[in-house]
Formats: C-alpha cells, structure tokens, sequence
C-alpha cells in the first residue's frame, strides 16, 4: 500500500507544482517571458500570511491577505520591472527578472531575518486512515483545492471574455489588438492570476510544512518550471499535467529507499527524457519559428 | 462632395534608418471602395499598419471622422467604427470558428448587436455556419479569408481596411473575394483595399492610388487610371 500513498501524496505535490506552473505558463504564452520571480511570489505571500496570523490569527483570513497582496505585487512587478521592457530582448527581460527573484529574497530577509518563522497556526495535522491507507488532511485540503483550482481555469480560459482574450493575445499579439484587445491590460490580468494561484500554491506548501525562509519559493519554483517545460510551456493543460505528472514521480522516487536521496536527479532526468522525445512537451505544439 | 471618412495627411513613418513612408496623403470618402496599388515593399501594408495603430508616424495625422487618432493604440481603434484585416489573413488558429467571430465582437458592448452581427455573418457565410464549432486552423484558405472578415464584420465597422484579401488563392475564389468586398459597399460600409492583383482591384473600386518607394505617384478615377498607360505597363500587364 506504499505505493498508493505515494500516488495521493505526489497527487497533491503534483497540485501545488501544477498552480505554480499555471502562473509560470500563462506569462510566457502571453507575456513572451520566463518570470522567474515567480515562485519568489509564492514565499512573499508566505510572509504576508505570517504577518497577517501575527495580526488577526485567523488562518484563513492570513490565506486571503496573501492572495491580496500577491496579486498587487505581482502586477506592480509587471508594470514596474517588465513592462518598460516591452519589446527588448528576451535576456534582457530573463536578467531583470532574475534581478527582481533576487530583489524579493533580500528584501523578505532584511524584513523578517534570517531566520526560519514557523506558521503553526496555518499547519494542519491529523490524518484519514482507510486500511493500510493513510491520507493525511493537509492531502486531501490541497487536492481539492487543486481540482476547484483546475476546473475554475479551463471554465475562465474557455468561456470567459478576458480567458478568450487571453488566448488571442497569446496566439498573436497583434491580431489580438486590430480585435479591440487591450494587450497591456490581458497581460496585467495574466500576472495577477498566475501571483493569486502562487499565493494558494504557498498555504498548501505551509499548510504540510510550516516552515518559512526567504527563500521557500525557490525550489518549488524551478520544479513548477520544469513542469510547465513537461507539459509544453504556455499550454495551461500542459501545465496542468506537467504538475501532476512531476509530483507523482517526485513522491513515488522519494517512496523507494535506494531512489530517495536521488529524487531531484529521476525528476530532471525525466525532464530530459521527455524533451529528447518531445522537445515541444507532452502537450505543447511544434511551432515553426518565424523568420 | 460626399464625406470624408478618412484622411490620412503628410505620413513619414521610419523603421529604424528606413525612411518607409514619404509624406504620402489621401482621402477615403464614406460609402467608396479606394484601392492602394503597388509592387512589394512599395509601403502599402505599412500604410495600413499606421492607419489603425499597429505603428505610430514619426510625421504627419491621420484623422478618422475628422477625429485625430495618429497617436490612438490599435485597441482602440476599432471601437471606433474602423476594422483592419491583416494581410495572411491572421486568425486565431486554436480557437474554434465561432470563438474567432466573438473575438471580433471583443469591442462591442451591446448583446443584440452582436447576436444580430453573427446570424448576418452566417447568413453570408454558410461554410463559417457549418463549421463554427471547428479549429479554425483546419479551414482551407478561402474558409480562412471568409472568417477573417466575417470576424471583422461583428465588430459593425463603417470602414474596414483590407490587407491583400486574394493572397494565395485560387482564381475562382479571388473571385469570390472580390464579390464580397462589392457586398461590404453595398450593405452601405466603406473599404480601403491593398490589393496586389492590381487589375480586380481597379476593376471594383471607385478610385485607387498608386504608391511606389513610399510615395503617391498616381491618383484618381479607377476607370481612368486603368487606362493610364504607366499604370497598365507596371501593374496590369499590358
């Protein structure tokens, strides 16, 4: 019966990465870039959940100050630091958002310290015990919120007048604007949703680990990126799949004794393998590059 | 003298060290077909990608209804009454027929209109009826040129700017084509057509102008011009 708890545990790691890789996609399909102070958003919304818990204690209202105030910064990150880039080169704009990671990290520490805070009062415990099987709450709190998380972005993208838009532009951004397609706004837009989803990826980060540093957002981060490249970056349900699909093998690879110290080395591998096979990711499409 | 639609003054547009457009200036007067004739890299596409904001004149204004809107981003435009069909026709492949039409749409606010834009559009489309719930990457290229101006249409334009519409099609459907842009004046809209099939393109409009390197060098009377004799030698094949 391991092997089933390692399933539903890389299930709801798979959830946490797939949020994160939605943001991560949703950028470069329509911002044309890799934001990689993306999952720095995810531990900046950790801090704005521990400052809140100092201020009201109510977890839950912690967990919406940090959507809030995720979804503000991410927009201001935008209009600050690469919408002034519109149009230069993508190293220009990949440095400057490395720049803003880094930004981010350092301010969070000169802010709270160095040293770790812990969120007890966001940490759930207890587990279900079905069997052999064990799942604990923190699992099952995650994957439904990865599932309403799922559903409510394919709802957006496909019916929605901006989730159209939104593909519009990603597909082409000029043909976007001769439809009365406000480029600048979609983009905004983009960023706030993709922090929003960073901020709820972080509380079921917090909710299994209550441990927070400046820099908790780093590795889930690079992971959800490598998810996102899985699925085929700037699909959503590439991103989604890519998610699941890394966490899985994550939770499966830590399950195994002689594998376990090996984890991230199977993941990347993974990664790897995939792109030699599929170089566009499991759902993303060959596109030819205009010339 | 009928109503100035729109009015394009003095345009010097730049791409980089490229002087592109030569203070060019002309007119298109409401319910007329006005053609742009021209070899390639003449400025032709350039001079309609400045007209609805995809680029800004570094000289010169273009005004709309008497409005200037040189300075106006593309978005906005459109809300404005002037829709612009790119040249390769340029819809959104992922998407499906009917998703393609909506985002025509994007710049209406009213549901009726655009409820009774879409049933004119499947009335004068029946394939784009037939095939609205498909890809539109997977329409042939004259389905594709359909779509891209009945797309245009649901945004209800009074003058729409037409991008080299018979590119890459077979002669019976540049025919096709050329009906359809007659159909647009008749149901009382405006056009201003880049064509480089120069000879249909005269054939249809009122009056037609000839750019070359950036520059206007011909105008007038598309009957006239086309018996112009340089006209005829450089883009009628006579």
């Amino acid at each position: 019966m391991d092997f089933i708890n390692a399933l539903i545990n890389g299930l709801s790691l798979g959830g946490t990465y797939a949020m994160i890789a939605i943001g991560y996609t949703m950028v470069y399909g329509i911002a044309k870039m890799l934001n990689f102070a993306h999952g720095d958003i995810i531990m900046v919304g950790g801090y704005a959940m521990y400052v809140t818990l100092l201020l009201v204690g109510q977890p839950i209202v912690a967990l919406i100050a940090a959507i809030v105030f995720c979804v503000i910064l991410g927009v201001c990150v935008e209009r600050f630091a690469y919408k002034p880039l519109r149009g230069a080169s993508p190293l220009a704009v990949l440095i400057t958002a490395i720049g803003v990671s880094s930004l981010l990290q350092s301010l969070a520490q000169i802010a709270f310290g160095s040293a770790p805070k812990m969120l007890m009062a966001v940490q759930i415990s207890g587990t279900v015990t079905l069997g052999s099987i064990h799942i604990a709450y923190y699992t099952i709190l995650t994957l439904a919120l990865t599932v309403v998380i799922m559903v409510a972005m394919t709802l957006f993208v496909k019916y929605s007048k901006p989730g159209r838009a939104m593909v519009a532009v990603s597909e082409d951004r000029d043909a976007a604007r001769l439809m009365g397609i406000n480029t600048n706004a979609i983009i905004a837009i983009t960023f706030a949703i993709g922090s929003a989803l960073a901020a709820v990826a972080g509380y079921c980060m917090l909710i299994k680990s209550p441990t927070l540093t400046n820099t908790l957002g780093a590795m889930p981060g690079i992971k959800a990126f490598t998810a996102a490249v899985i699925g085929g970056i700037g699909s959503i349900p590439g991103a989604m799949l890519g998610g699941i699909v890394l966490g899985v093998i994550e939770a499966i690879s830590l399950s195994i004794p002689g594998l376990a110290p090996f984890t991230d080395a199977v993941e990347f591998g993974i990664l790897i393998i995939i792109l030699l096979v599929k170089p566009a990711g499991l759902l993303g499409k060959a596109r030819r590059e205009k010339v | 003298m009928s109503e100035v639609l729109l009015k394009v003054e003095n345009l010097n547009v730049y791409y980089g060290m490229i002087h592109a457009l030569k203070g060019i200036s002309f007119e298109v007067n409401k319910g007329e077909i006005v053609s742009l004739i021209g070899a390639n890299g003449a400025g032709k596409t350039t001079t309609l990608h400045t007209i609805t904001g995809l680029i800004h004149p570094k000289e010169g204004r273009v005004l709309y209804k008497g409005e200037e809107i040189t300075r106006t981003p593309a978005h906005k435009i459109v809300g404005m009454g002037m829709v612009h069909v790119p040249e390769g026709r340029r819809i959104f492949q992922g998407l499906s027929v009917y998703d393609n039409l909506l985002l025509g749409s994007y710049s209406r606010k009213d549901k009726n209109e655009i409820k009774e834009n879409l049933e004119k559009v499947f009335v004068q489309f029946p394939r784009l009826a037939e095939r609205r719930t498909q890809l539109a990457g997977t329409l042939s290229g004259g389905e594709q040129q359909m779509l891209a101006m009945g797309r245009a249409l649901l945004s209800s334009p009074e003058l729409i700017v037409l991008d080299e519409p018979s590119m890459g099609l077979s002669p019976l459907l540049v025919g096709e084509v050329f009906e359809i842009v007659k159909s647009f004046r008749e149901a009382g809209k405006t056009v201003l057509l880049v064509e480089q099939n120069a000879k249909k393109a005269m054939s249809i409009s009122d009056r037609a102008y000839v750019l070359e390197n950036g520059v206007i060098t011909m105008s007038g009377d598309s009957r006239e011009l086309a018996e112009d004799e340089r006209v005829r030698k450089a883009y009628l094949g006579a």
